[in-house]
């Protein structure tokens, strides 16, 4: 039974929160990134940071209890845990840059083999533009993309970005409904594959060569 | 020296053709009583630095639609589809800038720096024409300060000498632009006595305030 795009996106940050470790600074960008707060294991102590000047996202609040000084990157009121803190910008970036978040989830519009990110442009039609995206990428110890695997069946994972780069060889892992992929030196490997997914369905939906161990276990079963 | 001023007075300090750095992070924490009253006094040609470009109808965002702006600086617009719009048609020269360099670069420029070196941007884009500076082996781009005329910014509590409190994630920008321009205007949403406020609570110092406008609460 096919999954639904709810689903699909469960699934996905599901199995990236199984990336997260105890005690980990840990951002997310928006959309689907977002969600993976929601599957942190329990037992594990995951800290959120927020570009726009905070550590310790908390849930979103209820309607009573907005305050519309305390927001997320995404504008959004949420609420703060207790032990957490608020800084400017320059402070918050400089705990991106400077290598003390130890993973950042990112959408993309494209990846590839080399580990290039796009994700800020598509020349003439839309440009959001990199927001935090590009110290993100550069600074966080790991980059973890989360994305549905293709774009209406246009490949997403790629020998080569097409789009303006976000950064240059600074992701590190591939999640998506269908795969998990690491990437190195020499190129991706599939590491797991999806719940409703065969190797032969992630080779054809993905425009790289995938380094295929014979060994895979599926994920998000 | 007498800084509450009335918000006519303080729109009148922002003129045709200046570059003015606005504080908020997609309408958290920005000026929103001088962005009304800057809607109605029509001041054109106007540089805008800031995060981002809001929405339509908050923030910043509603100086973009009465096309205030000859130039935009900033690390986003994705959340304001008229920006996007004067890009694409060239009506609206739109420079944009990674969050956590735009934040260096206004630190820089109240800081007295010349600029910073930042990992930053290598291998995309925003390379294109800065210099590469290699330090210990690793290439950083040479990133340079900016300036305003006028920053516009908003603190929660703000006391008669100027002293700033900011409010949770309201704080973002304005602390950086309240250093780096030629006039500061700080929006109070209360303004209160001299010595009201802890001074371990106060991130701008009173010296980088010019004027103070609002305190209606």
């Amino acid at each position: 039974m096919a999954m639904d795009k709810k689903q699909v996106k469960e699934v996905i940050a599901k199995r990236v929160a199984l990336e997260l470790h105890d005690g980990d600074l840990v951002n997310l960008g928006i959309g689907l990134p977002t969600m993976v707060a929601n599957f942190i294991p329990e037992g594990t102590e995951v800290f959120f940071q927020s570009e726009n000047g905070l550590i310790g996202l908390g849930p979103a609040p209820s309607e009573e209890d907005i305050d519309w000084n305390l927001t997320n990157a995404g504008g959004m009121p949420v609420t703060l845990l207790p032990g957490g803190c608020y800084f400017d910008s320059a402070t918050s970036f400089g705990i991106i840059r400077g290598g003390h978040v130890a993973a950042t989830v990112l959408g993309a519009l494209q990846v590839d083999s080399k580990g290039n990110l796009a994700n800020w442009k598509i020349p003439g039609k839309m440009v959001p533009g990199m927001g935090g995206a590009m110290d993100l990428t550069v600074g966080a110890k790991r980059v973890i993309i989360a994305m549905v695997h293709t774009q209406k069946g246009a490949h997403k994972i790629l020998k080569e970005c097409t789009l303006p780069l976000t950064a240059k060889q600074q992701v590190n892992l591939i999640i998506t409904e269908m795969a998990v992929m690491e990437v190195t030196e020499k190129g991706l490997v599939l590491k797991e594959i999806g719940p409703e997914t065969t190797v032969e369905d992630v080779v054809a939906a993905t425009g790289a060569e995938l380094i295929i161990p014979e060994d895979i276990k599926h994920f998000g079963l | 020296m007498k800084k509450l001023i009335t918000m006519k007075e303080a729109v009148s300090k922002i003129q045709d053709g200046m570059t003015v750095m606005v504080g908020g992070f997609l309408g958290c924490g920005s000026p929103d009583k001088i962005i009304d009253a800057l809607v109605e006094s029509g001041a054109k040609d106007l540089t805008l630095i800031a995060n981002d470009t809001a929405f339509p109808d908050k923030g910043i965002g509603k100086l973009v639609v009465t096309k205030q702006f000859k130039k935009i600086i900033v690390s986003h617009i994705g959340t304001n589809p008229e920006t996007g719009r004067q890009m694409n048609a060239e009506e609206t020269e739109v420079e944009l800038v990674p969050q956590g360099t735009l934040a260096e670069r206004i630190r820089c420029g109240g800081f007295g720096l010349g600029g910073i070196l930042t990992p930053t941007g290598i291998g995309t884009e925003v390379e294109d024409e800065k210099q590469r500076i290699k330090v210990d082996g690793k290439i950083y781009l040479l990133e340079t300060p900016i300036k305003a005329d006028v920053a516009i910014i908003r603190g929660c509590k703000v006391d008669k000498k100027g002293n700033v409190y900011y409010s949770a994630t309201a704080r973002n920008f304005n602390p950086l632009m309240a250093m780096a321009a030629e006039t500061v205007i700080v929006e109070a949403v209360e303004i209160v006595e001299a010595g009201e406020l802890d001074p371990e609570c106060i991130v701008t110092p009173f010296t980088f305030v010019d004027y103070i406008v609002g305190g209606d609460k």
